[in-house]
């Protein structure tokens, strides 16, 4: 990408320095506070109590971990869970949204129109969150079932819409000639355009996949089973309640005479080990990011 | 006509099949047929979708007009006029929850704006590419926890306890702050987590307009002697607008409604804090738990319908100043 940044000579390096310091502060406030987080899932339940919660363990400790993988029941349920949901979530959405958006992308479509508004009206209407209750639960029975956290927001107009004006800004010789060598319509779907999109629908599938495994709030309102929690519901019960915590814990769990319970310290623990797969994933998609968000960013 | 037919001559553009395609759609209107139909297919699961999930539910709205009872179900509760809205609005619960909601949007919207708008520009001025993408990665790092890890580490920050806030207070020889039990320091503690979490993704959109510019306008300010202010306030701002006010109409769209997730979770739904933090949408998710659903129904209906509108007039508005910029 061609840089238009501002290179004159007159520019001072004195510009330069005040940005970087500005930006260095601004990365303090966002790095130092998930320091906190690690530093303490790493300390010793005592030091916690004595010390409160220190930036570097002033009691170094693995306590809180040993306890989170001594009885990770829970916590690898919860992750089988939110790992299906998600990646079949990801896929089905990447796939049917990237189909629906092509036709809409071709001006010979006939039904474009009338499709287009029914998609787009989503965007600006809904029913609300109890019809929608009400017909995830008492018709479509999908309540406590895996499928709850798949099917309801498999579609979105915001998205069919940027994939839709990606594929519009394909050179359109390439169906042209494609037609000419006699292919349909499915064929040019699925083995040229989609293709040569993948910048676009893996950023949307990213950003699908993301959303998809930091859900908690299907868990809150669909789910009482602890067998179908996802990781980031697991989280929620983990930091609201402490007796839920004290579970967690405690199960099959001997407990030590006169030993200080790591709850604190296994609480962030357990946050880091719900949270840190995603920071580890997102440095993949960087480069995915700039061409997608710019395609994004452009109005739909 | 027989010769035709046999080599697949299309008769609208005269383009040749080869062989072994003349029986099938060698005429104009059977190839458009079948391309719609071959189109119609790929739309047809996505549409399925949105009739099932998105409008579906839209008639069920009718469950705000009614005394809904379980057992009867939607179409079998009896029907109660506007008594659920009457409920609602005459409550003192609406006073509050409105008013919180529409502060926090508004402020929200600005906020994002603004620091979205200089961050973008920081950017842009940013000569070192490394430096540029290592900054922006951590700062937009936030947006993809989900808001339970951001309620923890507030919670790390906060804990009247142990957090760290308060121990360094106390180190000072201050006393630490009951924060989860004071409503007044929340607006401020949710925006900042709000821009917080936010302003990483906000300067990325704007900072993609701002690549997308056209590099003479800049030469032409520097050829006049602009300086950097300068170049900002009437070069790159002004390039902005456009973004600026899509996203605007589409947050006014959304006036009425709030983060249901940084109220919910940052908050640990602790109900001291509600006179600052309770919103239209964490009241309909309780009033929906305690099983008030057509109260909860007829509390969302409001919300969606005054998005609508409220997208409807700025929209009609903007459009009625410079219609480039406008979303429809």
């Amino acid at each position: 990408m061609k840089s238009l940044s501002p290179h004159k000579s007159k520019r001072t390096g004195k510009g330069q320095t005040l940005l970087h310091l500005i930006f260095i502060l601004m990365v303090l406030m966002y790095l130092l506070p998930f320091l906190l987080v690690i530093s303490v899932s790493f300390s010793s339940e005592e030091a916690l109590h004595t010390g409160g919660f220190t930036l570097l363990p002033k009691e170094f400790s693995l306590d809180a971990y040993r306890l989170a993988v001594r009885n990770p029941q829970q916590l690898l349920q919860s992750y089988r869970v939110t790992i299906s949901f998600t990646v079949i979530g990801t896929v089905l959405a990447v796939l049917i949204m990237g189909m629906m958006a092509y036709p809409l992308s071709r001006p010979n479509y006939k039904f474009r129109k009338p499709v287009t508004f029914l998609v787009f009206f989503t965007m600006l209407f809904g029913g609300g969150l109890v019809p929608s209750y009400l017909l995830n639960v008492r018709y479509l029975h999908l309540d406590n079932k895996l499928w709850i956290y798949i099917l309801p927001s498999l579609v979105s107009a915001w998205n069919i819409i940027i994939i839709r004006t990606n594929y519009a800004q394909l050179p359109k010789e390439l169906i042209e000639s494609a037609k000419i060598d006699g292919a349909n319509e499915l064929y040019i779907c699925f083995r040229i355009i989609m293709p040569l999109s993948k910048p676009v629908l893996a950023t949307i599938g990213f950003f699908f996949f993301v959303n998809k495994w930091n859900d908690w709030m299907t868990a809150v309102i669909y789910i009482n089973k602890p067998n179908l929690y996802s990781l980031q519901y697991l989280l929620q019960r983990i930091l609201r309640e402490a007796e839920f915590l004290k579970q967690m814990a405690e199960e099959n769990q001997v407990v030590e005479q006169g030993a200080v319970y790591p709850t604190e310290s296994f609480r962030f623990a357990m946050a880091l080990l719900a949270a840190g797969p995603v920071l580890v994933i997102f440095p993949f998609f960087q480069k995915y990011f700039s061409k997608g968000m710019t395609i994004g960013a452009v109005k739909g | 006509m027989g010769f035709r037919q046999q080599k697949g001559i299309d008769q609208k553009t005269h383009r040749v099949f080869g062989s072994g395609r003349t029986a099938k759609g060698n005429s104009y209107h059977r190839r458009t047929f079948q391309e719609n139909f071959e189109m119609s297919l790929l739309v047809l699961p996505g549409l399925a979708f949105f009739i099932i999930f998105h409008y579906l539910p839209m008639f069920g709205i009718v469950i705000a007009f009614k005394d809904f009872n379980p057992n009867l179900g939607i179409f079998g509760s009896s029907w109660a006029g506007l008594k659920n809205f009457e409920f609602y609005f005459t409550s003192q619960d609406a006073v509050r929850t409105i008013r919180n909601t529409v502060l926090y949007s508004l402020t929200f919207l600005g906020l994002d704006v603004i620091t979205g708008v200089t961050l973008a520009i920081m950017f842009y001025y940013l000569q070192s590419r490394r430096a540029l993408k290592f900054y922006n990665t951590v700062i937009i790092l936030p947006r993809f926890m989900s808001m339970v890890v951001i309620a923890f580490i507030v919670y790390a920050l906060l804990s009247p306890t142990y957090g760290a806030v308060n121990t360094i207070m106390k180190s000072f020889g201050a006393k630490g702050i009951q924060w989860y039990s004071k409503p007044e320091y929340w607006p401020f503690i949710l925006i900042l987590t709000h821009v917080w979490q936010t302003v990483g993704m906000n300067s990325i959109v704007y900072y993609a307009a701002l690549m997308g510019m056209d590099g003479n306008l800049l030469e032409a300010a520097d050829l006049d002697g602009a300086t950097k202010w300068q170049k900002a306030w009437y070069v790159l701002i002004p390039h902005l607008i456009s973004v600026i006010v899509i996203l605007t109409i589409l947050g006014l769209g959304h006036l009425f409604s709030g983060d249901f997730g940084l109220f919910y979770q940052v908050t640990k739904d602790t109900g001291v804090l509600y006179p600052t933090t309770d919103i239209i949408n964490t009241y309909t998710f309780r009033a929906m738990q305690t099983g008030a659903l057509e109260k909860s129904a007829a509390v969302g209906l409001f919300q969606s319908l005054t998005g609508l509108i409220l997208v409807l007039l700025t929209n009609g508005i903007v459009r009625k100043i410079s219609p480039e910029n406008s979303l429809f």
